[in-house]
Protein backbone atom coordinates (compact mmCIF):
# COMPACT_ATOMS: atom_id res chain seq x y z
CA UNK A 1 0.00 0.00 0.00
CA UNK A 2 2.84 2.59 0.94
CA UNK A 3 3.93 1.95 -2.72
CA UNK A 4 1.21 2.65 -4.46
CA UNK A 5 0.48 5.65 -2.23
CA UNK A 6 3.42 7.54 -2.90
CA UNK A 7 1.66 10.78 -3.49
CA UNK A 8 -1.91 10.18 -1.65
CA UNK A 9 -0.94 11.13 1.29
CA UNK A 10 0.12 14.49 0.50
CA UNK A 11 -3.56 14.75 -1.37
CA UNK A 12 -5.31 14.76 2.14
CA UNK A 13 -2.28 16.90 3.35
CA UNK A 14 -2.28 19.62 1.24
CA UNK A 15 -5.37 21.73 2.41
CA UNK A 16 -4.60 21.33 6.10
CA UNK A 17 -0.67 22.62 5.57
CA UNK A 18 -1.79 25.16 3.70
CA UNK A 19 -3.99 26.71 6.18
CA UNK A 20 -1.29 26.27 9.21
CA UNK A 21 1.30 27.58 6.80
CA UNK A 22 -1.23 30.98 5.70
CA UNK A 23 -2.57 31.54 8.92
CA UNK A 24 -0.39 30.40 11.74
CA UNK A 25 3.27 30.01 11.16
CA UNK A 26 3.82 32.78 8.27
CA UNK A 27 2.24 35.92 10.28
CA UNK A 28 5.01 34.73 12.89
CA UNK A 29 7.77 35.49 10.98
CA UNK A 30 6.05 38.01 9.30
CA UNK A 31 5.66 39.46 12.56
CA UNK A 32 9.19 39.21 13.63
CA UNK A 33 9.67 41.44 10.58
CA UNK A 34 7.31 44.11 11.37
CA UNK A 35 8.39 44.95 14.86
CA UNK A 36 11.87 46.95 12.55
CA UNK A 37 8.85 49.42 11.15
CA UNK A 38 7.45 52.01 11.78
CA UNK A 39 3.97 53.12 9.91
CA UNK A 40 0.48 53.58 10.24
CA UNK A 41 -2.49 52.32 8.48
CA UNK A 42 -3.04 55.36 6.97
CA UNK A 43 0.13 55.73 5.33
CA UNK A 44 1.54 54.16 1.81
CA UNK A 45 4.77 52.27 2.57
CA UNK A 46 6.37 51.53 5.73
CA UNK A 47 9.93 52.95 7.27
CA UNK A 48 12.68 50.81 8.43
CA UNK A 49 13.77 51.92 11.85
CA UNK A 50 16.30 48.99 12.88
CA UNK A 51 15.88 48.21 16.46
CA UNK A 52 14.16 51.35 17.34
CA UNK A 53 10.94 49.89 18.71
CA UNK A 54 12.86 47.56 20.93
CA UNK A 55 14.41 50.22 22.34
CA UNK A 56 11.27 52.32 22.86
CA UNK A 57 9.34 49.28 23.98
CA UNK A 58 12.55 49.02 27.00
CA UNK A 59 11.57 52.65 28.13
CA UNK A 60 8.32 52.71 28.18
CA UNK A 61 6.58 52.54 31.73
CA UNK A 62 3.04 51.33 30.21
CA UNK A 63 4.98 48.18 28.73
CA UNK A 64 6.49 47.27 32.76
CA UNK A 65 2.50 47.87 33.80
CA UNK A 66 1.82 45.45 31.46
CA UNK A 67 4.25 42.96 32.34
CA UNK A 68 3.71 43.18 35.56
CA UNK A 69 0.07 42.75 35.51
CA UNK A 70 0.42 40.05 33.08
CA UNK A 71 2.67 38.12 36.02
CA UNK A 72 0.02 38.75 38.86
CA UNK A 73 -2.73 36.97 36.59
CA UNK A 74 -0.05 33.87 36.13
CA UNK A 75 0.70 33.89 39.73
CA UNK A 76 -3.33 34.33 40.76
CA UNK A 77 -4.44 31.91 38.01
CA UNK A 78 -1.94 29.23 38.83
CA UNK A 79 -2.76 29.11 42.29
CA UNK A 80 -7.06 29.48 41.84
CA UNK A 81 -7.33 27.29 38.59
CA UNK A 82 -4.47 24.53 39.09
CA UNK A 83 -4.50 24.79 43.41
CA UNK A 84 -8.15 25.76 43.30
CA UNK A 85 -9.31 23.09 40.32
CA UNK A 86 -7.35 20.36 42.30
CA UNK A 87 -8.98 20.82 45.43
CA UNK A 88 -12.50 21.21 44.08
CA UNK A 89 -11.83 17.92 41.67
CA UNK A 90 -10.41 16.00 44.59
CA UNK A 91 -13.48 16.91 47.16
CA UNK A 92 -16.10 16.06 44.48
CA UNK A 93 -14.46 12.07 43.88
CA UNK A 94 -14.49 11.73 47.38
CA UNK A 95 -16.35 8.48 48.14
CA UNK A 96 -19.15 11.05 50.68
CA UNK A 97 -19.78 13.34 48.08
CA UNK A 98 -19.81 11.11 44.93
CA UNK A 99 -23.58 10.73 44.83
CA UNK A 100 -23.71 14.46 44.02
CA UNK A 101 -21.00 15.38 42.38
CA UNK A 102 -22.49 15.14 38.96
CA UNK A 103 -24.24 18.25 39.92
CA UNK A 104 -21.78 19.88 41.33
CA UNK A 105 -19.80 19.70 38.57
CA UNK A 106 -21.85 20.35 35.90
CA UNK A 107 -22.97 24.09 37.32
CA UNK A 108 -19.12 24.68 38.20
CA UNK A 109 -18.39 24.13 34.48
CA UNK A 110 -21.44 26.42 33.09
CA UNK A 111 -19.01 29.72 33.25
CA UNK A 112 -16.74 27.92 30.82
CA UNK A 113 -19.55 27.78 28.14
CA UNK A 114 -20.78 31.61 28.71
CA UNK A 115 -19.28 33.77 26.24
CA UNK A 116 -16.48 36.22 27.54
CA UNK A 117 -18.28 39.16 26.92
CA UNK A 118 -21.60 38.04 28.17
CA UNK A 119 -19.60 37.23 31.56
CA UNK A 120 -17.96 40.51 31.39
CA UNK A 121 -20.77 42.73 31.06
CA UNK A 122 -22.46 40.84 33.59
CA UNK A 123 -19.27 41.52 36.23
CA UNK A 124 -20.03 45.53 34.64
CA UNK A 125 -22.85 45.59 36.59
CA UNK A 126 -21.81 43.22 39.60
CA UNK A 127 -18.88 45.77 40.16
CA UNK A 128 -20.87 48.62 39.74
CA UNK A 129 -20.31 51.44 42.61
CA UNK A 130 -23.94 52.31 43.02
CA UNK A 131 -26.04 49.16 42.58
CA UNK A 132 -23.48 46.75 42.21
CA UNK A 133 -23.92 43.18 44.02
CA UNK A 134 -20.54 43.10 45.06
CA UNK A 135 -20.96 46.33 47.24
CA UNK A 136 -24.39 45.73 48.09
CA UNK A 137 -23.42 42.31 49.62
CA UNK A 138 -20.38 44.31 51.49
CA UNK A 139 -22.96 46.50 53.08
CA UNK A 140 -25.61 43.83 53.71
CA UNK A 141 -22.83 41.98 55.81
CA UNK A 142 -21.37 45.30 57.39
CA UNK A 143 -17.97 45.49 55.54
CA UNK A 144 -19.62 48.90 54.24
CA UNK A 145 -15.75 50.40 54.94
CA UNK A 146 -14.30 47.89 52.02
CA UNK A 147 -17.24 48.84 48.99
CA UNK A 148 -15.22 50.41 46.22
CA UNK A 149 -15.55 51.39 42.90
CA UNK A 150 -13.41 48.31 41.91
CA UNK A 151 -12.73 48.92 38.51
CA UNK A 152 -12.78 52.60 38.17
CA UNK A 153 -9.96 52.59 41.14
CA UNK A 154 -6.44 51.98 39.50
CA UNK A 155 -5.61 49.80 42.44
CA UNK A 156 -8.05 47.02 42.56
CA UNK A 157 -8.83 47.02 38.69
CA UNK A 158 -6.21 44.61 37.77
CA UNK A 159 -7.45 42.67 40.80
CA UNK A 160 -11.37 42.96 39.21
CA UNK A 161 -10.06 41.62 36.08
CA UNK A 162 -8.31 39.04 37.10
CA UNK A 163 -11.04 37.81 39.78
CA UNK A 164 -13.34 37.42 36.66
CA UNK A 165 -11.22 34.69 34.81
CA UNK A 166 -10.75 32.67 38.12
CA UNK A 167 -14.80 32.65 38.18
CA UNK A 168 -14.96 31.70 34.75
CA UNK A 169 -12.23 28.92 34.43
CA UNK A 170 -11.82 27.52 37.70
CA UNK A 171 -14.51 25.00 36.94
CA UNK A 172 -13.23 24.21 33.78
CA UNK A 173 -9.79 23.05 35.21
CA UNK A 174 -11.50 21.24 37.74
CA UNK A 175 -12.79 18.68 35.42
CA UNK A 176 -9.03 17.69 34.02
CA UNK A 177 -8.23 16.84 37.38
CA UNK A 178 -11.30 14.82 37.54
CA UNK A 179 -11.20 13.10 34.75
CA UNK A 180 -7.21 12.10 35.95
CA UNK A 181 -8.50 11.63 39.49
CA UNK A 182 -11.34 9.18 38.04
CA UNK A 183 -8.51 7.15 36.22
CA UNK A 184 -6.49 6.50 39.58
CA UNK A 185 -7.08 2.81 40.98
CA UNK A 186 -9.30 2.60 43.80
CA UNK A 187 -7.11 -0.04 45.48
CA UNK A 188 -4.17 2.52 45.83
CA UNK A 189 -7.13 4.06 48.22
CA UNK A 190 -8.14 1.22 50.01
CA UNK A 191 -5.17 0.27 50.40
CA UNK A 192 -4.09 3.38 52.15
CA UNK A 193 -7.46 3.41 54.32
CA UNK A 194 -6.49 -0.27 55.46
CA UNK A 195 -3.26 1.96 56.37
CA UNK A 196 -5.40 3.91 58.53
CA UNK A 197 -4.66 6.80 56.28
CA UNK A 198 -6.98 10.15 56.80
CA UNK A 199 -8.40 12.18 53.46
CA UNK A 200 -5.89 14.42 54.02
CA UNK A 201 -3.03 12.06 54.01
CA UNK A 202 -4.61 10.18 51.05
CA UNK A 203 -4.81 13.68 48.92
CA UNK A 204 -1.10 14.26 49.43
CA UNK A 205 0.23 11.04 49.10
CA UNK A 206 -2.10 9.05 46.35
CA UNK A 207 -4.18 11.86 44.40
CA UNK A 208 -1.42 14.81 44.13
CA UNK A 209 1.14 12.51 42.83
CA UNK A 210 -0.69 10.40 40.63
CA UNK A 211 -2.45 13.32 38.42
CA UNK A 212 1.40 15.22 38.26
CA UNK A 213 0.82 14.89 34.33
CA UNK A 214 -2.35 16.56 34.05
CA UNK A 215 -1.11 19.13 36.47
CA UNK A 216 1.98 19.68 34.19
CA UNK A 217 -0.58 20.11 31.39
CA UNK A 218 -3.07 22.41 32.97
CA UNK A 219 -0.20 24.58 34.57
CA UNK A 220 1.24 24.83 31.24
CA UNK A 221 -2.10 26.20 29.51
CA UNK A 222 -3.20 28.40 32.23
CA UNK A 223 0.72 30.27 31.95
CA UNK A 224 -0.08 30.35 28.33
CA UNK A 225 -3.72 31.87 28.67
CA UNK A 226 -2.58 34.64 31.74
CA UNK A 227 -0.09 35.87 29.38
CA UNK A 228 -2.05 36.22 26.41
CA UNK A 229 -5.48 37.10 27.94
CA UNK A 230 -7.49 39.68 26.04
CA UNK A 231 -10.82 38.98 26.71
CA UNK A 232 -11.78 39.97 29.84
CA UNK A 233 -8.79 43.16 30.10
CA UNK A 234 -10.21 44.53 27.38
CA UNK A 235 -14.08 43.97 28.11
CA UNK A 236 -14.25 44.97 31.99
CA UNK A 237 -11.65 48.00 32.05
CA UNK A 238 -10.16 48.70 28.63
CA UNK A 239 -6.57 48.70 30.37
CA UNK A 240 -7.62 51.07 32.15
CA UNK A 241 -8.09 53.64 34.36
CA UNK A 242 -4.91 55.05 33.24
CA UNK A 243 -2.99 51.95 31.69
CA UNK A 244 -3.57 50.31 35.41
CA UNK A 245 -4.94 47.41 33.74
CA UNK A 246 -3.09 46.86 30.67
CA UNK A 247 -1.93 43.56 30.04
CA UNK A 248 0.47 42.70 26.80
CA UNK A 249 -2.63 41.68 24.45
CA UNK A 250 -4.40 44.43 25.09
CA UNK A 251 -1.46 46.97 24.91
CA UNK A 252 -1.06 45.12 21.28
CA UNK A 253 -4.24 46.28 20.68
CA UNK A 254 -4.07 49.85 21.93
CA UNK A 255 -0.65 50.39 20.27
CA UNK A 256 -1.95 49.36 16.65
CA UNK A 257 -5.62 50.42 16.82
CA UNK A 258 -6.16 53.43 19.19
CA UNK A 259 -2.31 54.82 18.98
CA UNK A 260 -1.81 53.55 15.06
CA UNK A 261 1.73 52.63 15.98
CA UNK A 262 1.47 49.14 14.18
CA UNK A 263 5.30 48.66 14.33
CA UNK A 264 4.80 49.21 17.93
CA UNK A 265 2.00 46.62 18.33
CA UNK A 266 4.21 44.33 16.38
CA UNK A 267 7.42 44.46 18.73
CA UNK A 268 5.01 43.87 21.44
CA UNK A 269 4.07 40.73 19.86
CA UNK A 270 7.51 39.52 19.19
CA UNK A 271 7.98 40.06 22.82
CA UNK A 272 5.35 38.23 23.83
CA UNK A 273 5.92 35.66 21.32
CA UNK A 274 9.64 34.84 23.12
CA UNK A 275 7.75 34.95 26.95
CA UNK A 276 5.25 31.99 25.08
CA UNK A 277 8.30 30.54 23.47
CA UNK A 278 10.58 30.17 26.60
CA UNK A 279 7.22 29.41 29.04
CA UNK A 280 6.80 26.55 26.40
CA UNK A 281 10.25 25.59 26.23
CA UNK A 282 10.63 25.62 30.12
CA UNK A 283 7.22 23.70 30.48
CA UNK A 284 8.08 20.71 27.73
CA UNK A 285 11.37 20.42 29.87
CA UNK A 286 9.87 20.46 33.12
CA UNK A 287 7.18 17.70 31.63
CA UNK A 288 9.37 15.44 30.32
CA UNK A 289 12.07 14.94 33.77
CA UNK A 290 8.93 14.61 35.67
CA UNK A 291 8.34 11.78 33.13
CA UNK A 292 11.60 9.92 33.56
CA UNK A 293 11.01 10.45 37.12
CA UNK B 1 -14.95 -6.03 49.20
CA UNK B 2 -17.20 -3.58 51.00
CA UNK B 3 -17.85 -5.76 54.16
CA UNK B 4 -14.03 -5.89 54.03
CA UNK B 5 -14.29 -1.69 54.80
CA UNK B 6 -16.67 -1.74 57.12
CA UNK B 7 -15.16 -4.50 59.50
CA UNK B 8 -11.75 -2.04 59.16
CA UNK B 9 -13.65 1.44 59.50
CA UNK B 10 -16.96 1.10 61.50
CA UNK B 11 -19.86 3.59 60.33
CA UNK B 12 -19.59 5.66 63.07
CA UNK B 13 -21.06 8.77 62.38
CA UNK B 14 -18.31 10.51 65.01
CA UNK B 15 -18.34 14.53 65.60
CA UNK B 16 -15.38 14.99 63.51
CA UNK B 17 -16.81 12.98 60.53
CA UNK B 18 -19.55 15.43 60.68
CA UNK B 19 -17.75 18.34 61.18
CA UNK B 20 -15.62 17.82 58.40
CA UNK B 21 -18.98 16.94 56.02
CA UNK B 22 -20.20 19.92 57.19
CA UNK B 23 -17.41 22.31 56.35
CA UNK B 24 -17.19 20.45 52.79
CA UNK B 25 -20.65 20.83 51.96
CA UNK B 26 -20.10 24.78 53.21
CA UNK B 27 -17.48 25.24 50.50
CA UNK B 28 -19.57 23.39 47.79
CA UNK B 29 -22.11 25.34 48.77
CA UNK B 30 -20.62 28.39 49.03
CA UNK B 31 -19.25 28.32 45.67
CA UNK B 32 -22.13 26.93 43.84
CA UNK B 33 -23.87 30.10 44.87
CA UNK B 34 -21.35 32.40 44.43
CA UNK B 35 -21.09 30.73 40.18
CA UNK B 36 -25.44 30.80 40.11
CA UNK B 37 -26.52 33.73 41.63
CA UNK B 38 -24.74 36.25 39.12
CA UNK B 39 -26.35 34.22 36.14
CA UNK B 40 -29.63 34.30 37.98
CA UNK B 41 -29.66 37.82 39.12
CA UNK B 42 -29.05 38.01 35.32
CA UNK B 43 -32.09 36.48 34.34
CA UNK B 44 -34.42 38.02 36.85
CA UNK B 45 -32.89 41.69 35.97
CA UNK B 46 -33.39 41.20 32.36
CA UNK B 47 -37.57 41.37 33.42
CA UNK B 48 -36.93 44.75 34.99
CA UNK B 49 -36.63 48.19 34.00
CA UNK B 50 -33.35 50.24 34.71
CA UNK B 51 -34.84 52.66 37.43
CA UNK B 52 -36.06 49.24 39.19
CA UNK B 53 -32.76 47.52 38.70
CA UNK B 54 -31.17 50.64 40.60
CA UNK B 55 -33.96 50.82 43.43
CA UNK B 56 -33.99 46.86 44.04
CA UNK B 57 -31.22 44.96 43.28
CA UNK B 58 -32.09 42.04 45.05
CA UNK B 59 -35.92 41.68 44.60
CA UNK B 60 -37.56 40.18 42.00
CA UNK B 61 -39.83 42.12 39.71
CA UNK B 62 -42.41 43.63 40.11
CA UNK B 63 -43.70 43.46 36.86
CA UNK B 64 -41.82 41.16 34.36
CA UNK B 65 -41.21 43.14 31.20
CA UNK B 66 -41.13 40.41 28.43
CA UNK B 67 -40.89 43.17 26.30
CA UNK B 68 -36.91 43.80 26.94
CA UNK B 69 -35.95 40.10 25.12
CA UNK B 70 -37.95 41.41 22.20
CA UNK B 71 -36.75 44.92 22.33
CA UNK B 72 -32.98 43.28 22.65
CA UNK B 73 -33.89 41.13 19.37
CA UNK B 74 -34.40 43.90 17.39
CA UNK B 75 -32.25 46.08 18.20
CA UNK B 76 -29.57 43.79 17.07
CA UNK B 77 -29.09 40.82 18.54
CA UNK B 78 -30.96 39.02 15.84
CA UNK B 79 -28.55 39.80 13.30
CA UNK B 80 -25.33 38.94 15.66
CA UNK B 81 -27.23 35.81 16.35
CA UNK B 82 -27.20 34.86 12.29
CA UNK B 83 -24.15 35.71 11.67
CA UNK B 84 -22.45 33.96 14.47
CA UNK B 85 -24.44 31.02 13.09
CA UNK B 86 -22.89 31.79 9.72
CA UNK B 87 -19.57 31.70 10.91
CA UNK B 88 -19.70 28.93 13.50
CA UNK B 89 -21.33 26.39 11.28
CA UNK B 90 -19.01 27.30 8.07
CA UNK B 91 -16.29 27.13 9.90
CA UNK B 92 -16.88 24.18 11.76
CA UNK B 93 -17.73 22.17 8.70
CA UNK B 94 -14.86 23.01 7.13
CA UNK B 95 -12.42 22.42 10.74
CA UNK B 96 -13.90 19.03 10.96
CA UNK B 97 -13.45 18.15 7.22
CA UNK B 98 -10.16 19.38 7.19
CA UNK B 99 -8.72 17.52 10.27
CA UNK B 100 -10.33 14.40 9.13
CA UNK B 101 -8.50 15.01 5.68
CA UNK B 102 -5.39 15.78 7.47
CA UNK B 103 -5.81 12.64 10.13
CA UNK B 104 -6.19 10.63 8.06
CA UNK B 105 -3.27 11.35 5.82
CA UNK B 106 -0.96 11.46 9.05
CA UNK B 107 -2.31 8.28 10.37
CA UNK B 108 -2.97 5.54 7.35
CA UNK B 109 0.59 6.51 5.65
CA UNK B 110 4.30 6.17 6.01
CA UNK B 111 5.72 9.33 3.73
CA UNK B 112 9.15 11.30 3.50
CA UNK B 113 8.13 14.31 6.10
CA UNK B 114 5.72 12.86 7.85
CA UNK B 115 7.30 13.60 11.12
CA UNK B 116 8.03 17.05 10.19
CA UNK B 117 4.22 17.47 9.50
CA UNK B 118 3.29 16.18 12.74
CA UNK B 119 5.58 18.63 14.93
CA UNK B 120 4.67 21.28 12.53
CA UNK B 121 1.08 20.55 13.69
CA UNK B 122 1.53 20.17 17.35
CA UNK B 123 3.89 23.54 17.58
CA UNK B 124 1.07 25.24 16.16
CA UNK B 125 -1.45 24.29 19.57
CA UNK B 126 1.48 26.44 20.92
CA UNK B 127 0.70 29.80 18.98
CA UNK B 128 -1.68 31.68 20.32
CA UNK B 129 -3.77 34.06 17.63
CA UNK B 130 -2.85 37.57 19.74
CA UNK B 131 1.16 37.27 18.54
CA UNK B 132 -0.29 37.19 14.59
CA UNK B 133 -2.54 40.34 15.03
CA UNK B 134 -0.49 42.85 12.67
CA UNK B 135 0.49 40.34 9.82
CA UNK B 136 -2.98 39.12 10.00
CA UNK B 137 -4.95 42.21 9.64
CA UNK B 138 -2.85 43.12 7.10
CA UNK B 139 -3.25 39.86 5.20
CA UNK B 140 -6.73 39.81 5.44
CA UNK B 141 -6.64 43.77 3.51
CA UNK B 142 -4.63 42.56 1.28
CA UNK B 143 -6.62 39.53 0.55
CA UNK B 144 -9.72 41.61 0.17
CA UNK B 145 -11.14 39.72 3.34
CA UNK B 146 -11.32 42.70 5.30
CA UNK B 147 -15.20 43.19 7.03
CA UNK B 148 -16.10 39.84 5.62
CA UNK B 149 -17.32 37.22 7.53
CA UNK B 150 -14.26 34.95 5.97
CA UNK B 151 -11.93 37.16 7.71
CA UNK B 152 -13.31 35.21 10.83
CA UNK B 153 -14.12 31.91 9.49
CA UNK B 154 -10.52 31.37 7.72
CA UNK B 155 -8.29 32.11 10.74
CA UNK B 156 -10.87 30.33 12.93
CA UNK B 157 -10.31 27.40 10.67
CA UNK B 158 -6.57 27.23 11.39
CA UNK B 159 -6.53 27.97 14.82
CA UNK B 160 -8.62 25.19 15.47
CA UNK B 161 -7.24 22.93 13.35
CA UNK B 162 -3.80 21.46 15.14
CA UNK B 163 -6.20 20.26 18.02
CA UNK B 164 -9.01 19.05 15.92
CA UNK B 165 -6.46 16.98 13.47
CA UNK B 166 -4.58 15.84 16.67
CA UNK B 167 -8.00 14.58 18.11
CA UNK B 168 -9.13 12.94 15.31
CA UNK B 169 -5.67 11.41 14.54
CA UNK B 170 -5.88 9.77 17.75
CA UNK B 171 -9.36 8.13 16.69
CA UNK B 172 -7.69 6.98 13.58
CA UNK B 173 -4.65 5.59 15.49
CA UNK B 174 -7.25 2.90 17.06
CA UNK B 175 -8.71 1.84 13.85
CA UNK B 176 -7.42 -1.86 12.93
CA UNK B 177 -5.99 -2.00 9.48
CA UNK B 178 -7.57 -4.96 8.77
CA UNK B 179 -10.31 -3.04 8.25
CA UNK B 180 -9.06 -0.60 5.19
CA UNK B 181 -7.24 -3.82 3.51
CA UNK B 182 -10.54 -5.82 3.72
CA UNK B 183 -12.20 -2.46 1.97
CA UNK B 184 -9.73 -2.29 -0.95
CA UNK B 185 -10.38 -5.94 -1.09
CA UNK B 186 -13.87 -5.24 -1.68
CA UNK B 187 -12.51 -3.28 -4.59
CA UNK B 188 -12.58 0.16 -2.39
CA UNK B 189 -10.21 3.04 -3.65
CA UNK B 190 -8.18 4.80 -0.88
CA UNK B 191 -10.75 8.25 -0.98
CA UNK B 192 -13.44 5.67 -0.45
CA UNK B 193 -12.02 4.23 2.49
CA UNK B 194 -11.83 7.73 3.99
CA UNK B 195 -14.74 8.81 3.23
CA UNK B 196 -17.33 5.34 3.55
CA UNK B 197 -15.20 3.97 5.79
CA UNK B 198 -13.32 6.12 8.50
CA UNK B 199 -15.69 9.05 8.26
CA UNK B 200 -18.99 7.00 9.60
CA UNK B 201 -16.50 4.85 11.99
CA UNK B 202 -15.54 8.22 13.58
CA UNK B 203 -18.95 10.15 13.76
CA UNK B 204 -18.61 10.50 17.45
CA UNK B 205 -15.19 12.29 17.83
CA UNK B 206 -15.59 13.96 14.85
CA UNK B 207 -19.31 15.50 16.96
CA UNK B 208 -16.32 15.89 19.81
CA UNK B 209 -14.45 18.08 17.64
CA UNK B 210 -17.11 19.84 16.19
CA UNK B 211 -18.73 20.93 19.64
CA UNK B 212 -15.18 22.10 20.14
CA UNK B 213 -14.41 24.24 17.56
CA UNK B 214 -18.16 25.62 17.70
CA UNK B 215 -17.11 26.24 21.13
CA UNK B 216 -14.53 28.73 19.87
CA UNK B 217 -15.72 30.15 16.96
CA UNK B 218 -19.06 31.16 19.24
CA UNK B 219 -17.06 32.79 21.50
CA UNK B 220 -13.90 34.35 19.75
CA UNK B 221 -13.77 37.94 20.25
CA UNK B 222 -10.46 39.76 19.15
CA UNK B 223 -10.37 38.87 15.50
CA UNK B 224 -13.76 39.44 15.30
CA UNK B 225 -13.42 42.98 16.91
CA UNK B 226 -10.46 43.85 14.69
CA UNK B 227 -11.36 42.15 11.49
CA UNK B 228 -14.63 43.23 10.99
CA UNK B 229 -16.18 47.11 10.61
CA UNK B 230 -19.78 46.97 9.89
CA UNK B 231 -22.42 46.72 12.63
CA UNK B 232 -24.17 44.21 10.13
CA UNK B 233 -21.44 42.12 10.39
CA UNK B 234 -20.63 41.49 13.85
CA UNK B 235 -20.83 37.85 15.66
CA UNK B 236 -22.49 38.18 18.89
CA UNK B 237 -19.22 38.57 21.16
CA UNK B 238 -17.99 41.64 19.09
CA UNK B 239 -21.86 42.30 18.59
CA UNK B 240 -22.73 42.88 22.74
CA UNK B 241 -20.37 45.57 23.12
CA UNK B 242 -21.66 47.00 20.59
CA UNK B 243 -24.94 46.63 22.16
CA UNK B 244 -23.67 47.54 25.48
CA UNK B 245 -22.65 51.28 24.01
CA UNK B 246 -26.11 51.70 22.42
CA UNK B 247 -27.65 50.93 25.45
CA UNK B 248 -26.00 53.02 27.76
CA UNK B 249 -28.78 53.51 30.00
CA UNK B 250 -31.36 50.87 29.41
CA UNK B 251 -30.25 48.19 31.90
CA UNK B 252 -32.81 45.84 31.11
CA UNK B 253 -32.88 45.56 27.30
CA UNK B 254 -28.78 45.14 27.82
CA UNK B 255 -29.47 42.21 30.63
CA UNK B 256 -31.97 40.63 28.21
CA UNK B 257 -29.74 40.66 25.10
CA UNK B 258 -26.49 38.90 27.54
CA UNK B 259 -29.66 36.26 28.64
CA UNK B 260 -30.43 35.64 25.29
CA UNK B 261 -26.63 35.24 24.17
CA UNK B 262 -25.94 32.71 26.87
CA UNK B 263 -28.99 30.37 27.62
CA UNK B 264 -28.73 28.34 24.56
CA UNK B 265 -25.25 28.04 25.02
CA UNK B 266 -26.00 26.84 28.82
CA UNK B 267 -28.52 24.32 27.37
CA UNK B 268 -26.75 22.72 24.49
CA UNK B 269 -23.91 22.36 27.02
CA UNK B 270 -26.56 20.64 29.48
CA UNK B 271 -27.59 18.49 26.67
CA UNK B 272 -24.21 17.66 25.04
CA UNK B 273 -22.29 17.36 28.06
CA UNK B 274 -20.81 13.75 26.98
CA UNK B 275 -19.03 15.25 24.35
CA UNK B 276 -18.06 17.91 25.55
CA UNK B 277 -15.97 15.99 28.22
CA UNK B 278 -14.65 13.46 26.11
CA UNK B 279 -12.79 16.38 23.76
CA UNK B 280 -11.46 17.49 27.28
CA UNK B 281 -10.28 14.44 27.96
CA UNK B 282 -8.70 13.68 24.87
CA UNK B 283 -7.61 17.30 24.77
CA UNK B 284 -5.95 16.63 28.17
CA UNK B 285 -3.95 14.02 26.62
CA UNK B 286 -2.65 15.81 23.82
CA UNK B 287 -2.04 19.87 24.67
Amino acid sequence: MDTKHKWTPYYFLALPSLMLLIFVYVPIFQNIGLSFYQWNPFMEGKNYIGFQNFINLFKDPIFYTALKNNILYVIISVVFQVGGGLIVAAILEDTVIRKLSPVFRTIYFIPAVISTIVIAILFDFIYNPQIGLLNEFLNLVGLDQLTKAWLGDSTTAIFAVIAVSQWKSIGYIAIFFIIAIQNIPNELYEAAELDGAGRINKFIHITVPRVKEITFVTTAVTVCEAFTVFNEPYMLTGGGPGDSSQVLSTYIYKAAFTNNEMGYAATISTILLIITLIFSIVQLWLFRSGKEE
Amino acid sequence: MYNNKTLVNPKKPSLKKTIGLITVYTFLIGYLLIVLYPLFWMVISSFKDTSEIFRSVWALPEKWLFQNFIDAWNNGIAEYFVNSIIVTSVSVILTVFLGALGAFGLSRFKFRGQNILLIVTMGSLMVSPQISLIPLYELMQSFGLYDSLWALILPYIAYRLPFTLLLIRGFFLSIPKDYEEAAFIDGYNIYQVFFYLFIPMSLPILCTAAIMSAYFSWNEFLFAIVFINSDSLRTIPAGLLQFRGVLETNWGVLLAGLTISAIPIISLFLFMQKYFLRGLAGGGVKG
